[in-house]
């Protein structure tokens, strides 16, 4: 697979390397600054700093 | 030609064929560097990439808060110590404060209404007041949660602050100042410590103070961290931000 994606990459080999640690940067900061934020905050809830009880409204959403 | 003799040598090379196994295994080592990438952003850095989000959202709140307030107060405005305006209560997820504590490194977090996961959790807010507790400046004991870690962690080093130290309260109306007292370590139970009186829940409001709660030790819900203020004063927000707190971060 990625034997296949530098192959179909264009240029000589300095600049398919070029190319591939600009996709490695692109990829890199998609992930921190969107996707893991957003894996964070949907599928990883941090504990409740809360104490239990002492706001009975809100305990029933968290 | 040593291109061309490049190019004969690697065409000579055997090429390998992409079966389904070749495929799958690279596919699972990615999953596998993705999921080791996600363990240590949310170790390293999360708390900086989510935290510098509610920094950015409490400083554009906080720059709309009072129009027309100059950006810092003149010498003239000093600390009053008499009755403060009243706050008016906020409805469900309303952010209305914003709360700036140097210890914390040029913190600032909007406050919302009710300690719900919508507020703890938002990348608008962090911080979130007991909805039963004082508002700022009030009577009683203004009650505020945020996470130790993940989600922004606004309180990650809320063991560091120290006897004396400022916490302001912005509102629409003034800026409460706050003087950190005491930490206390209490197990999740301990609901004393937002009360009107912090741990003696049936003392009727003497004061006016501020509770901060969050996750003791990191990471992990099995305690909390208490740090208890005491007020020391509050000035107009017309005046714009006390000359004490722009000196600290350096914009006075």
């Amino acid at each position: 697979m990625y034997a296949a994606l530098w192959r179909a990459l264009p240029g000589p080999w300095p600049v398919r390397l070029a190319i591939v640690l600009a996709l490695l940067v692109l990829t890199a900061y998609l992930l921190i600054f969107h996707v893991y934020p957003w894996v964070m905050q949907t599928f990883f809830p941090t504990p409740d700093p809360t104490f239990a009880g002492s706001d009975r409204r809100s305990s029933a959403i968290a | 030609m040593a291109a061309s003799d490049a190019r004969a040598r690697r065409s000579a090379r055997p090429r390998r064929r992409a079966t389904v196994s070749s495929v799958l295994g690279e596919l699972l080592l990615t999953a596998g560097v993705l999921a080791l990438g996600y363990a240590g952003w949310q170790v390293w850095l999360s708390d900086a990439v989510l935290g510098e989000q509610q920094q950015q959202a409490a400083r554009a709140f906080a720059a709309e808060l009072v129009p027309g307030a100059p950006a810092v107060a003149d010498a003239s405005a000093a600390l009053r110590t008499d009755e403060p305006p009243v706050e008016d209560r906020a409805a469900d997820r309303e952010s209305f404060a914003v709360m700036h504590i140097p210890r914390l490194d040029e913190f600032e977090r909007v406050v919302g209404e009710g300690t719900s996961r919508a507020v703890l959790d938002s990348l608008e807010q962090g911080l979130a007041h007991y909805r039963e507790s004082a508002m700022p400046g009030g009577l009683g004991n203004f009650a505020v949660a945020g996470h130790r870690n993940g989600q922004g962690g606004p309180f990650t080093h809320l063991d560091e602050m120290r006897i004396g130290d400022r916490i302001y309260v912005q509102t629409a109306s003034a800026w409460h100042v706050y003087a950190f007292r005491n930490h206390e370590y209490v197990p999740p139970t301990a609901v004393g410590v937002v009360a009107p009186v912090p741990q003696m829940p049936h003392v009727p409001a003497d004061g006016r103070y501020l509770t901060l709660t969050t996750c003791n030790p990191e990471w992990s819900a099995a305690g909390r961290l208490i740090a208890y203020a005491t007020w020391v004063g509050w000035q107009s927000a017309e005046d714009g931000m006390p000359l004490e707190l722009a000196a600290t971060l350096g914009r006075a």
